[in-house]
C-alpha cells in the first residue's frame, strides 16, 4: 500500500490522452544514473526474462521513484497486484516483426484494466524497432492473436523513446515488437499490474471536465476505425466516465450518451 | 506449360463501398521463398492502393467480400476486428 503526493499523480489531460489512445508515454522520467545502471545490468543478464524483476535491485528502485509510482497509482490504485513481468529483447539485425496481438486473453471486464509499463533503459530510435502500437484499439474485443492477419494499419506508431522513458499501455491495446535494423540489442522491460481497487478517480482529477480535457476525448475518432470511428469514440467516452468516477460526464460524439440516456 | 503462384492481398476499407479508402492492408506472397521475409508488421504507413477498386484496376481479383455487420440490441457499441475486409488474389507466372 502506498500513497504518493498529488503532484506525482497523472493530470486529467494525461489521463484523457490515455483514455483516448490506450497508452501514455512519459518521456525521460527515470534519471540517467539509473538508466545507465539498468542498461548495463540488462546487457549482462543471462537469466530468464521472467525472473529479472525478482533479481534486479535497479529495476525495483526505478519503479519506486515517486513519479513512476504516481503514474501507476493513477492507473491501478494504491495497492496494485503484480501479474507478471518480462525483459523483452530484440537482437541486433533481427528483421522479422512480431505479429499484431493483444496481450493475454480476451478480457471480460467492461472497463477495468491492467496496466503494462514498458521501460526503456536506453535510447530506442525508430530503426531499433520499439514496440508498435495502434492508438485507440484498446477497448475492442479481440483475442490475443486473432488480429495476427493484419500487417499495417493507418495511424500505427512505434514508441520511439529516449532512455528513461516509460510507456504505460492498456492491456487491450493492439501491438507488436518490431524489427531491429541496428547493430545493438534492443531491451524493454515490461511489468504488468492489476488494479487493487476500482479504477475510478485515481488520478489528479482537477479540471477533468474542462473544455481542454473534454476536447481530447471528443477528438478521439481514429482514422483506422473508418465508419466505426464514432462508435469507437463513444466507447472511449464511456471509459472516460469510468476513469473520472463520474457517470454523467459526457464527451461522446454529439452527446450520444446523454441523448440515449446512457 | 507455365507455372503460377498465388498472391493474396487483404484490404480493410473505411466502409462497405469498394471505392472507400483503405485503412489497413496485408500481403501474403507465395512467390517469396520460405524463410524469406513477407510483408512485415509496421513496414509501411501508406497503403498499396487507395481502395479495392484501385486494386481491381491494377489486376487484382476480389475473391471475398465482407458480410455486413449485424448490430444486436444491447451490444450496439461493442467492437472487435476490422469489419470491411476484402480478400484479393493475383496469379503470378514464375516460369
Amino acid at each position: 500500500m502506498s500513497n504518493v503526493e498529488k503532484q506525482h499523480l497523472l493530470t486529467a489531460k494525461q489521463m484523457a490522452e490515455f483514455a483516448a489512445n490506450g497508452f501514455l508515454k512519459l518521456d525521460e522520467i527515470v534519471p540517467k544514473e539509473l538508466n545507465d545502471a539498468a542498461y548495463k545490468e540488462q546487457r549482462e543478464y543471462t537469466g530468464p526474462g521472467g525472473q529479472y524483476w525478482n533479481e534486479s535491485k535497479v529495476i525495483r528502485e526505478i519503479f519506486e521513484l515517486p513519479q513512476v509510482k504516481g503514474a501507476i497509482q493513477s492507473f491501478v490504485g494504491r495497492s496494485p497486484i503484480y501479474d507478471h513481468s518480462f525483459m523483452h529483447i530484440v537482437r541486433a539485425k533481427h528483421l522479422k516483426g512480431q505479429f499484431y496481438h493483444a496481450d493475454s486473453v480476451i478480457d471480460t471486464r467492461p472497463f477495468g484494466f491492467d496496466i503494462q509499463a514498458f521501460y526503456f533503459s536506453h535510447d530506442a530510435p525508430d530503426e531499433m524497432g520499439p514496440t508498435l502500437v495502434l492508438p485507440g484499439s484498446h477497448l475492442r474485443k479481440v483475442s490475443n492473436g486473432s488480429i495476427a492477419r493484419y500487417k499495417n494499419i493507418i495511424g500505427q506508431q512505434r514508441m520511439v523513446s529516449k532512455a528513461g522513458s516509460i510507456g504505460f499501455l492498456h492491456h487491450g491495446i493492439w501491438h507488436c515488437a518490431q524489427p531491429n535494423f541496428t547493430d545493438e540489442t534492443r531491451y524493454v522491460f515490461k511489468l504488468r499490474l492489476r488494479p487493487g481497487q476500482e479504477q475510478r478517480s485515481l488520478f489528479n482529477t482537477d479540471d477533468y471536465d474542462s473544455p481542454e480535457v473534454r476536447d481530447i476525448i471528443k477528438k478521439a475518432q481514429h482514422r483506422w476505425c473508418g465508419d466505426e470511428a464514432r462508435v469507437n469514440q463513444i466507447q472511449i467516452a464511456k471509459f472516460w466516465r469510468y476513469l473520472c468516477g463520474d457517470d454523467k460526464v459526457d464527451a461522446s460524439f454529439e452527446g450520444a450518451l446523454s441523448r440515449m440516456g446512457i | 506449360m507455365s507455372t503460377t503462384r498465388q498472391q493474396i492481398l487483404i484490404l480493410h476499407l473505411h466502409d462497405p463501398d469498394l471505392e472507400s479508402r483503405t485503412v489497413a492492408w496485408a500481403l501474403y506472397d507465395s512467390t517469396i521463398p520460405k524463410g524469406q521475409l513477407q510483408m512485415n508488421t509496421g513496414d509501411s504507413n501508406e497503403p498499396p492502393y487507395e481502395s479495392v477498386l484501385d486494386a481491381m484496376r491494377d489486376g487484382w481479383n476480389v475473391i471475398q467480400l465482407p458480410v455486413m455487420p449485424i448490430f444486436r440490441t444491447g451490444f450496439e457499441h461493442e467492437q472487435g476486428h476490422l469489419p470491411y475486409e476484402y480478400v484479393l488474389e493475383r496469379k503470378v507466372t514464375i516460369q
